[in-house]
């Protein structure tokens, strides 16, 4: 039926489809040209794990921020959640000879080989947003990411806060995120550490994977409504979740932030506008904004300082839900 | 019920998959209390079954397109990116309204979805029935770059609009009765009655078995084949819009993400061969509802995250070992071995056995 003048077609058609996606997502956003000349600018190779979520988006938007204003030439390439395309863009910038390479790992093993073809090139590496597991950890210079314990253990603490002054049992439900990626694992263990130690008759009853999205977290908390009638407090390890959340927790006509206290991560736009409407009782940020932290570091590593902490941690804070209102028109993603 | 009776029930198609969705409910019902029972809460229906029959309305759209694209002996990968497509297409025409709650505004939107899917429908048909390109060549190709235009549509970001909008009652609730659940009643009807009460379903089975025959007796086969992949394109917009009505947001990333597969299986599960020629709608339904029971029996029940998946595929196994006339007869006429007249009634169903299996 199928002959091979047609499957020729489909295989170009596949193949033109691929090359113009590659042509989409690579671009050099040469930010600055070197205005007296005399230092050589710097050139930045940055791979972006994709652009999966707002979040991510206002993360590739602060970095590509960050070069324009530092006058840094960034080299900026997606990822789409692959690997082998991240491993190939890297190995593209050692190629071109780049001052710096940074990228977001798409996942946590793997990267020794192409590390140590960076190594030999004499690259730096800076890592961002998540962290990498190789067998030497001279590989990269320096993490700049978020601390994900520490924000399920702001979490936690936010919501004891949030409980001040209530009495009884609570029955806590969790929404965790996307089951083995890093900030998922981290926000339960960080939540559930603070909340051994807090007040014995809070339990966390009921804890599900509701893979960071709204369609997530309404129909698991849909489902965790009918089985454990007794939840009170919900924390979702991301704000999308907490939304999804909220609109089952209204199906089923209770009050969110008010039958359910709600805590959740991140920090989005529309985790904000649920916070100002009283839905969300509180909410740990997780920053994304972490370009010009990147563009500082990427100076100093090029410049020959080779003892950065292994670690930079973004700067983030808590928002409850009398600061709301004044927080809103300030957030950028 | 007597045992012949018995048994010429446990041989009709549609046996097992209910089975096997009934012990799903069964299994939820230590878990939560007053599983079964419905309520009017928040001036709505509320329960679980509701919540199942809500959730499903997706899957249940997808896969009845589904059923008949693989009844032609093709596929459709494509379903998830189109949905999302026609979710944010919607979604970014209401959100640009000023007045969401303009009835003429939404209509207008729910056209541009469906629209969406028309077009990505018979983009597909036009591949695989025009150009004669391998379904699952043509379809991957719309399946990697629909996600992107959907992305492109809403710019990376989740838009979100009003949830009490005219719009919001696509896949929520209508004088207290979720809509969507009307929705599939009325699209399932009527994929039954064009196909089963007219000779279409006849012309669809007859294409997916051979399709050149079917065009040297007349049938005109690239159109059967258009047909279906632009029915399959509009029922996977429709998902969308009941998606993102359902969320008040269209989320070009996770929207249907993997969805073409749960449909996939919903079709295998109700009884169609992947190769073609043959299919139960009815059977699709059923495999559609398991799924989205087994999703919900999943929360319900406390399995820990780490072994969702593996729990879903030992299920999922266990329905096919149950539904395979060939393990049935070899592991109940094992047990029924020790009892004479057993063995002698077993014996028929071992020869409807081979004729079922090479069907």
């Amino acid at each position: 039926m199928l002959n091979r003048r047609h499957f020729l077609t489909g295989t170009a058609a596949v193949a033109a489809t691929g090359a113009l996606a590659a042509c989409a997502k690579t671009n050099n956003t040469t930010s600055a040209s070197s205005t007296g000349g005399a230092a050589k600018t710097l050139t930045l190779g940055f791979s972006q794990v994709g652009s999966e979520s707002g979040w991510r988006a206002a993360n590739t938007q602060s970095v590509k921020d960050a070069a324009a204003a530092a006058g840094i030439n960034l080299k900026f390439s997606d990822a789409e959640q692959k690997q082998e395309n991240q491993i190939a863009a890297i190995r593209s910038y050692i190629q071109q000879k780049v001052d710096v390479i940074s990228f977001s790992p798409v996942v946590v093993t793997g990267w020794d080989t192409v590390l140590q073809e960076a190594k030999a090139a004499k690259i730096p590496v800076i890592l961002t947003d998540r962290s990498v597991d190789v067998s030497d950890p001279s590989l990269y210079v320096t993490l700049i990411g978020s601390d994900f314990e520490a924000e399920g253990e702001r979490a936690a603490h936010l919501m004891e806060h949030v409980l001040q002054g209530h009495t009884g049992p609570v029955n806590l439900a969790q929404l965790e995120g996307t089951t083995g990626s890093a900030p998922a694992i981290d926000r339960t263990k960080g939540f559930a550490k603070v909340m051994a130690a807090s007040d014995p008759t809070w339990k966390i009853v009921v804890t599900q994977t509701g893979n960071f999205t709204r369609d997530g977290g309404k129909q698991v908390m849909a489902a965790f409504l009918q089985s454990h009638p007794e939840i009170n407090a919900l924390f979702a390890q991301n704000d999308d979740m907490a939304l999804g959340a909220i609109q089952a927790i209204e199906a089923a006509g209770k009050k969110p932030g008010v039958d359910i206290k709600i805590v959740s991560c991140d920090g989005v736009h529309d985790g904000f506008v649920a916070m100002t409407q009283g839905k969300i009782n509180a909410i740990a940020e997780c920053n994304p904004l972490l370009g010009p932290q990147l563009m500082d570091a990427a100076k100093q590593v090029a410049a020959g300082k080779t003892d950065l902490p292994k670690w930079i941690k973004t700067k983030e804070s808590d928002f409850t839900q009398d600061q709301a209102a004044a927080a809103l028109p300030t957030r950028k993603y | 019920m007597t045992n012949l009776d018995w048994r010429a029930a446990t041989r009709h198609r549609l046996f097992w998959p209910v089975a096997v969705l009934v012990a799903l409910l069964l299994i939820n019902v230590p878990f939560t209390p007053g599983f079964f029972a419905i309520h009017v809460r928040a001036g709505h229906l509320y329960g679980s079954l509701v919540n199942i029959l809500i959730f499903s309305a997706p899957i249940v759209l997808v896969a009845l397109g589904m059923t008949l694209v693989i009844a032609t002996g093709g596929i459709d990968l494509s379903v998830g990116a189109v949905l999302a497509i026609a979710g944010a297409a919607s979604c970014l025409y209401i959100s640009k309204e000023t007045d969401q709650n303009s009835l003429s505004g939404v209509l207008i939107a729910v056209a541009i979805g469906l629209g969406a899917g028309l077009v990505c429908g018979a983009w597909n048909g036009w591949l695989v029935a025009g150009r004669g390109v391998q379904p699952i060549v043509a379809t991957l190709i719309l399946m990697v770059a629909g996600r992107g235009v959907a992305q492109l549509i809403t710019s990376g970001q989740i838009i979100t609009i009003n949830s009490n909008t005219p719009f919001g009652v696509i896949g929520g609730y209508w004088l207290g009765f979720p809509f969507s659940v009307l929705l599939i009643a009325v699209m399932v009807t009527l994929a039954v009655v064009l196909t089963r009460r007219t000779a279409l379903g006849l012309l669809i089975e007859s294409v997916g078995g051979n399709a050149e025959a079917s065009r040297l007796v007349g049938i005109r086969a690239r159109r059967i084949k258009l047909m279906a992949y632009i029915f399959c394109g509009l029922c996977a917009a429709l998902a969308g819009l009941i998606n993102s009505s359902n969320l008040s947001a269209a989320d070009s990333n996770n929207a249907g993400l993997w969805i073409e597969l749960d449909a996939i299986l919903a079709v295998v599960i109700g009884g169609t061969s992947l190769l073609g020629g043959r299919f139960y709608l009815g059977g699709t339904v059923i495999g559609a509802l398991i799924i989205e029971t087994l999703q919900n029996t999943i929360f319900t029940i406390g399995v820990p995250t780490q072994t969702n998946l593996v729990f879903k595929a030992v299920m999922v196994i266990f329905v096919f070992l149950l539904q395979s006339p060939a393990f049935r007869a070899k592991v109940f006429r094992r047990r029924a071995r020790p009892s004479a007249p057993a063995v002698a009634d077993a014996a028929p169903p071992a020869t409807l056995t081979t004729s079922e299996v090479g069907r």
